[in-house]
């Protein structure tokens, strides 16, 4: 992971901004909601990043930068060692062939007037690409392997349910087999039973093709059930990088303690043991962020140098980022009260964390 | 959390013996005439919670959930729908009840949250003078007493500054902070049931955590009932003292929370089980149920759940296929709706969790 050149998808700082204008007849520029501030991320291939945040995150617009949807105000995106952030719509056009995305809303992403036929053929017509056999045996070979029946080839999305579609969305962004397919929220509007049967057929497609995937859910049960990593970010900065298995057991940022301890687990027993972080308010506006770290106006660990300084994304461990100042390193998640989450002393500097047995995993 | 688990039932003392429990739904069915024929929405429910506790109910989208709770709250249009059943409230029958009647009781008697608290706010007035409306339907009081009261609930529920967000529109507030005006509107009458339509579906995961916080320290103060409706069994593992689970608009399976997780008896609640991605745990691949959920309009003739189930074929003569199980006490306080032998649903049931149990964390 650690050679640039193979990385399927390597963004460094990457900035979005959305300007706000006042309004009347000559609209002036009054201020920016800085979606994403600074962003660095990578995916290798075969893999899955998940990258997770609550709303206003900026989790999405870092997928829809990443794709050129939304021009980012600068940082470089690379698809595949290619910088793209300056190429101009019709230079992306190849790009495109490489990286596809799914959205969330399996009943707005679907034109409703085409057909699935249609809908699904379309990438290779607008890349001008003939396939062996034809378009129409390319579209039903991709219907049946989603899990399509090709005999409806010729219905409306409108007949189809919610998973369905969202595996019409599915073939569609393999059709030209690329190397990376940006997931935002695929599976957040189905059904569990729906959303399972469409988690394991990423992951099916992710071994056959092996595509590489960059994650964007809030839902950290369904990250964790996808990803080989993880990020998690907070009003536009990343907080937290690591393996998935060390991102769970193993998380430093207090941000994250909170997100884990606040999800709950179906398990009455498990659950009503467990220790809850329970963060205060909301997410601070992103047109004025607070300064020094964002997320000093929530945390249980704040103290006046967060205020001061913004903490540098920092590699503690191969592969574990941080930006914190005062990192909790020594003790479990499910372990950390609201009560000692108060009293833990600050971990100075950057912690390594250790393997030994307070570090165990909680069971 | 440590308040959420503690005893939270009202001690039912020595005074004997009311006929009912506190609420108990009898039978419950509703139906809508549409152009594409008649849907069947809630089919034969009946569910019963003793007086300050928690039911969830449990269901995917179509599953009658939100329906059920509706029609305890009465708010399916009598004209459109077809409705049969009874709904006991502390001892009153609410379905047969005339409109205005019902009314007084909604509000002050039941009262709901639902999912998008803009659904239940007016866009165009302050948030303090929807509530004081609301106090003043049901009761009368000074406007100023209103107002006071108004800013207490607030406070309680969590709203910082209150004094100005009082005269906040909700346009003004964020998801979390409307979700709780929702909640202060809703207990403002202190209610003795509240029906909550899952009122964190649309939040974060730390405001959800802020909320359901809320909703049980509130519980526990006012000595409320909850009918808690929703899709998510971590919420549900969390809150409930008791769990229905609902799919093709009937109750499959209803059992203390404990007993629903630990000796699912049902295949469609181990299949919901077994879909779920976890947080706590590793799992190589999910387990899903197979198929789509039945059309509401055209629901199969057994079983419901037999299209998707993987174990119809156990049971002698297609029985599944051609007769509608009851729901029956499997144990006492768990019944299951299915035509299997109670000793082979456990052993299938042993044998699935088993295997999610395998999972590493």
């Amino acid at each position: 992971m650690t050679d640039a050149g193979k990385e399927v998808l390597e963004v460094s700082n990457l900035r979005t901004y959305f300007p706000v204008r006042s309004r009347g007849v000559l609209p002036r520029t009054i201020g920016q909601v800085k979606a994403v501030d600074g962003v660095d991320l990578a995916v290798g291939p075969g893999e899955t990043l998940g990258l997770v945040g609550e709303s206003g995150s900026g989790k999405t617009t870092v997928a829809r930068s990443v794709l050129m949807l939304v021009r980012p105000t600068s940082g470089s995106v690379k698809i595949e060692g290619q910088e793209i952030t300056r190429l101009s719509q019709r230079d992306l056009a190849p790009v495109r062939r490489k990286a596809a995305m799914i959205f969330q809303d399996p009943y707005n992403a679907l034109n409703p007037r085409h057909t699935v036929g249609g809908i699904i053929s379309a990438p290779f017509k607008i890349q001008k690409i003939e396939p062996e056999g034809g378009v129409k045996r390319a579209v039903q070979t991709l219907m049946e392997r989603v899990g399509l029946n090709p005999e409806h080839y010729n219905r409306y999305p409108n007949e189809f349910s919610g998973g369905q579609r969202q595996r019409i969305g599915i073939a569609r962004a393999v059709a030209l087999r690329p190397k990376l397919i940006v997931c935002d929220e695929p599976v957040s509007a189905l059904d569990v039973s729906i959303q399972a049967q469409i988690l394991n057929l990423l992951r099916d497609l992710q071994h056959e093709f092996g595509i590489s995937y960059l994650f964007v859910a809030h839902d950290l049960a369904v990250v964790r059930q996808i990803s080989h990593r993880v990020a998690v970010m907070y009003l536009g900065h990343m907080m937290e990088t690591a393996s998935r298995k060390v991102l769970y057991s193993q998380p430093l940022h207090p941000y994250t303690h909170s997100l884990l301890s606040a999800v709950p687990i179906p398990d009455p027993a498990r659950q009503r043991e467990r220790n809850r972080i329970l963060l205060e308010g909301d997410l601070p506006s992103p047109i004025n962020p607070p300064s020094g770290c964002v997320f000093r106006t929530r945390c249980f660990q704040a103290q006046e140098r967060c205020a001061v300084e913004i903490p540098p994304l920092v590699e503690v461990a191969p592969g574990h980022k941080v930006a914190c100042h005062f990192p909790i390193a020594t003790v479990p998640k499910s372990v950390v009260t609201e009560h000692q989450a108060h009293e833990l002393a600050p971990v100075e500097g950057v912690p390594v964390p250790p393997a030994g047995p307070d570090r165990v995993v909680p069971a | 959390m440590s308040t959420v688990h503690a005893a939270k039932g009202v001690s039912s003392g020595a005074t004997e013996v009311p006929e009912r429990p506190f609420l108990s739904v009898e039978n419950l069915s509703v139906k809508f005439p549409t152009e594409d024929g008649l849907v069947q929405a809630v089919d034969g429910v009946s569910l019963t919670i003793e007086q300050g506790k928690t039911l969830a109910i449990v269901g995917e989208s179509g599953s009658g959930k939100s329906v059920t709770a509706q029609a305890i709250m009465g708010l399916i249009d009598r004209r459109t729908a077809r409705m049969s059943g009874q709904v006991w409230l502390d001892g009153q029958e609410l379905m047969g009840l005339p409109m205005p009647d019902l009314q007084a009781i909604r509000g002050s008697q039941i009262a709901m949250i639902f999912q998008d608290p803009m659904s239940s706010l007016h866009p165009f007035y302050r948030i303090g003078d929807q509530i004081i409306e609301a106090i003043r339907v049901h009761r009368s009081v000074s406007k100023k007493q209103a107002r006071k009261e108004t800013i207490d609930m607030l406070r309680r529920v969590g709203i910082p500054a209150v004094e100005r967000r009082v005269d906040d529109f909700p346009h003004q507030l964020s998801g979390g902070m409307r979700q709780r005006v929702m909640i202060a509107m809703a207990l403002i009458n202190s209610p003795r049931l509240l029906i909550a339509d899952e009122p964190t579906t649309a939040l974060d995961v730390t405001v959800q955590a802020q909320i359901m916080e809320l909703i049980a320290s509130i519980q526990d103060e006012f000595k409320i009932t909850v009918i808690l409706i929703t899709h998510d069994l971590g919420v549900v593992a969390d809150v409930a003292d008791e769990v229905a689970v609902m799919y093709g608009g009937r109750v499959v399976e209803r059992a203390t929370t404990a007993a629903l997780y630990l000796k699912p008896e049902m295949p469609y609640t181990l299949g919901l089980l077994s879909s779920i991605p976890r947080m706590d745990k590793e799992m190589d691949r999910l387990d899903p149920i197979p198929g789509n959920p039945p059309s509401p309009i055209n629901l199969p003739k057994g079983c419901v759940f037999q299209p998707r189930c993987a174990y119809w074929e156990r049971v002698p003569d297609d029985l599944c296929k051609t007769t509608r199980p009851e729901l029956l006490a499997t144990v006492p306080d768990h019944m299951v709706r299915c035509h299997l032998e109670p000793e082979v649903r456990r052993e299938i049931s042993a044998s699935v969790l088993s295997v999610l149990s395998g999972g590493r964390s």
